[in-house]
């Protein structure tokens, strides 16, 4: 199986040319990082290439890491019936650079598109409709988004003397709670002072 | 009347609307009383699934899963629990595995009965949701005997399942099994060769496998525009490949074929859970009911009551939980709906960084325009019916 994976990342890597940033497979699954301005040419090439055949479409999804100078990654899912086999693709992206839209190649990319926009705000260009999906009417901020507090900033209730559903800032009756839990459970590897002399296991 | 006079009708049906299966809110142009064009409007259950998971430990987000696609609950938990067990490279025991095939089987019967039958209501029939609802509350109380909740059962851990089931249980189950095809016979006379159901499905909400493919329909959906393709038999997971079952596919892709498919897959159900409890009943099927790797799984409570590291691994497995390489999964089972999917970051602590669920019922829905373009305004609760729509997955 990987065997195979391999040889396709190859050939898709090669095919591809300069488009492909990096490839790798982990966990069985093959990840192909592409540059956002090829993920046309590379998804269309995906779909019709005879090697290839991913010809069904599965998944748009975007994820945040603040810490990068492009802080979105957005991952493509697609599965091909045929080799029966799946593949990843990653295009890097930031809150301003639109990322061109797949909808051509894959009409069903459309509301992952949009979802992907609503929770982390990425831009895509070409996108016909690129409304907000599954946030309220009228909302505010890209929730998905590592800065956005789980919280959030607005909460709604029914207010009886207006007569109407009002938004008002969240109020938290105890503050939200956190724990770190990241402090050694295995014990020190460190060698304690004054214990230098001490058999190491 | 002058020309000028024609106009399309804009209609909103829901969101509390019966036929709406739950909370969508549909924009329907019409011209006529035939549908010219359909916005779904969705979100109104969105509750941020995937962001309160990543706040979570990986064992405080499962009971997120049930609430997901509540038809059937133990299926989305699955998913997640397979995710994590691939980053961890934990191997669940064969007992577990034959329990989880069990009640996964049996929440697809879950689903499938609400679906087909709730879906004969949509086209007119009153008594097939009333039949059907009385073998899905039986199949509540084996989800009740089992973990302790009617639905939201969360029984699956990762590593195997939470506790084991008893022998009675087993028994119980398997004269469920026996007696259940007499009501699929029934339904099927009933409602499958029923002359309304038929005017009312046959050739309406057709769909191509291209077209299936291109906007991501999975499941039922692909079986019933033709394709053999089904995640237990091409991707097997868990014990699939050494059970014996029948992946059925319909021939022309409309409603009428995706609820047949639904029935046929009702009957397989059974026969799997008839051979996951024979198999369960073996001396090869006793054993352990979930990885014994003390780091991932916690110990039995009669092990904490006397062995003080046991104790100490109960509390940091409950308090900070276990922790996961990095890496990053994407893991896609074939629950009632179609491919779950879940696509799990992780970054090596005890939380996960971005959980990612793909619904299946989220790229059906999208569906929704073109398959009901040129059909007529009551033909839209029936392809919404078929189309097996759960708001608790869709809008996660």
């Amino acid at each position: 199986m990987s065997a195979e994976l391999q040889a396709l990342g190859e050939h898709v890597a090669s095919s591809l040319g300069e488009a492909v940033v990096d490839w790798a497979i982990a966990y069985g699954d093959l990840t192909m990082v592409v540059r956002g301005q090829d993920i046309v040419r590379a998804i269309s090439f995906l779909h019709d290439d005879p090697q290839c055949r991913f010809v069904s479409f599965i998944d748009i999804c975007g994820a945040d890491y603040p810490g990068r100078e492009k802080r979105f990654d957005v991952v493509y899912h697609l599965l091909s019936p045929q080799h029966n086999r799946r593949i990843r693709i990653k295009v890097e992206a930031d809150e301003v650079t639109p990322v061109p839209s797949i909808i051509g190649i894959f009409p069903g990319a459309n509301w992952f598109e949009r979802e992907t926009y609503d929770m982390y705000g990425v831009l895509f260009s070409g996108h016909p409709d690129l409304r907000r999906i599954l946030t309220d009417y009228g909302f505010e901020g890209h929730p998905f988004r590592k800065d956005f507090p789980l919280t959030g900033y607005v909460e709604v209730r029914y207010d009886d003397a207006e007569g109407r559903v009002v938004y008002e800032p969240v109020k938290l009756p105890q503050e939200f709670r956190n724990f770190d839990f990241l402090s050694p459970w295995e014990g020190t590897d460190y060698v304690l002072p004054g214990d230098e002399k001490a058999p190491q296991s | 009347m002058g020309e000028h006079n024609i106009r399309n009708f804009s209609i909103n049906f829901g969101p509390q609307h019966p036929a709406a299966h739950g909370v969508l809110r549909l924009v329907l142009e019409l011209d006529g009383e035939v549908v010219e064009r359909v916005d779904p409007h969705i979100g109104l259950l969105h509750r941020g699934t995937e962001k309160l998971c990543e706040y979570k430990t990986y064992l405080q987000a499962m009971p997120y899963f049930d609430r997901l696609d509540y038809c059937a609950p133990m299926s989305q938990e699955h998913g997640f629990c397979l995710a994590a067990e691939k980053l961890i490279g934990l191997e669940v025991p064969r007992r577990g595995q034959l329990i989880r095939v069990l009640f996964l089987e049996l929440s697809r019967i879950m689903s499938h009965l609400l679906n087909v039958t709730t879906q004969a209501m949509d086209v007119g029939a009153l008594t097939p949701p009333l039949w059907g609802f009385e073998e899905r509350e039986k199949l509540m109380i084996f989800y009740e005997r089992v973990s302790g909740s009617r639905m939201h059962a969360n029984y699956f851990r990762v590593g195997g399942v939470r506790q084991d089931v008893q022998p009675e249980l087993l028994d119980d189950i398997e004269e469920w099994c026996h007696h259940f095809p007499t009501v699929l016979d029934d339904l099927d006379n009933l409602v499958m060769n029923n002359r309304i159901f038929k005017q009312r499905n046959v050739d309406v909400g057709l769909v191509s496998l291209e077209d299936c493919w291109k906007w991501g329909f999975s499941g039922v959906m692909v079986r019933g525009s033709g394709a053999a393709w089904d995640l237990r038999k091409t991707q097997p997971y868990e014990c699939y490949e050494e059970l014996d079952f029948d992946i059925p596919i319909g021939k022309n892709g409309d409603n009428y074929d995706r609820q047949i498919i639904r029935m046929h897959e009702m009957r397989q159900s059974t026969r799997i859970m008839l051979q996951c409890i024979a198999k369960l009943r073996e001396p090869a099927g006793q054993g352990p009911i979930s990885a014994e790797d003390g780091k991932i799984v916690p110990p039995s409570r009669k092990d904490m009551k006397r062995s003080m590291e046991a104790l100490i691994q109960h509390f940091k497995l409950f308090t900070e939980g276990f922790h996961v390489p990095a890496g990053e999964v994407y893991v896609a089972t074939e629950t009632p709906k179609g491919e779950f999917g879940v696509y799990l970051v992780s970054d090596g602590t005890n939380k996960p960084y971005r959980v990612r669920i793909r619904p299946p019922g989220f790229a059906h829905l999208q569906g929704m325009d073109f398959m009901c373009r040129g059909h007529m305004l009551a033909d839209v609760a029936g392809v919404l019916g078929s189309l097996d729509i759960v708001f608790g997955e869709v809008d996660r």
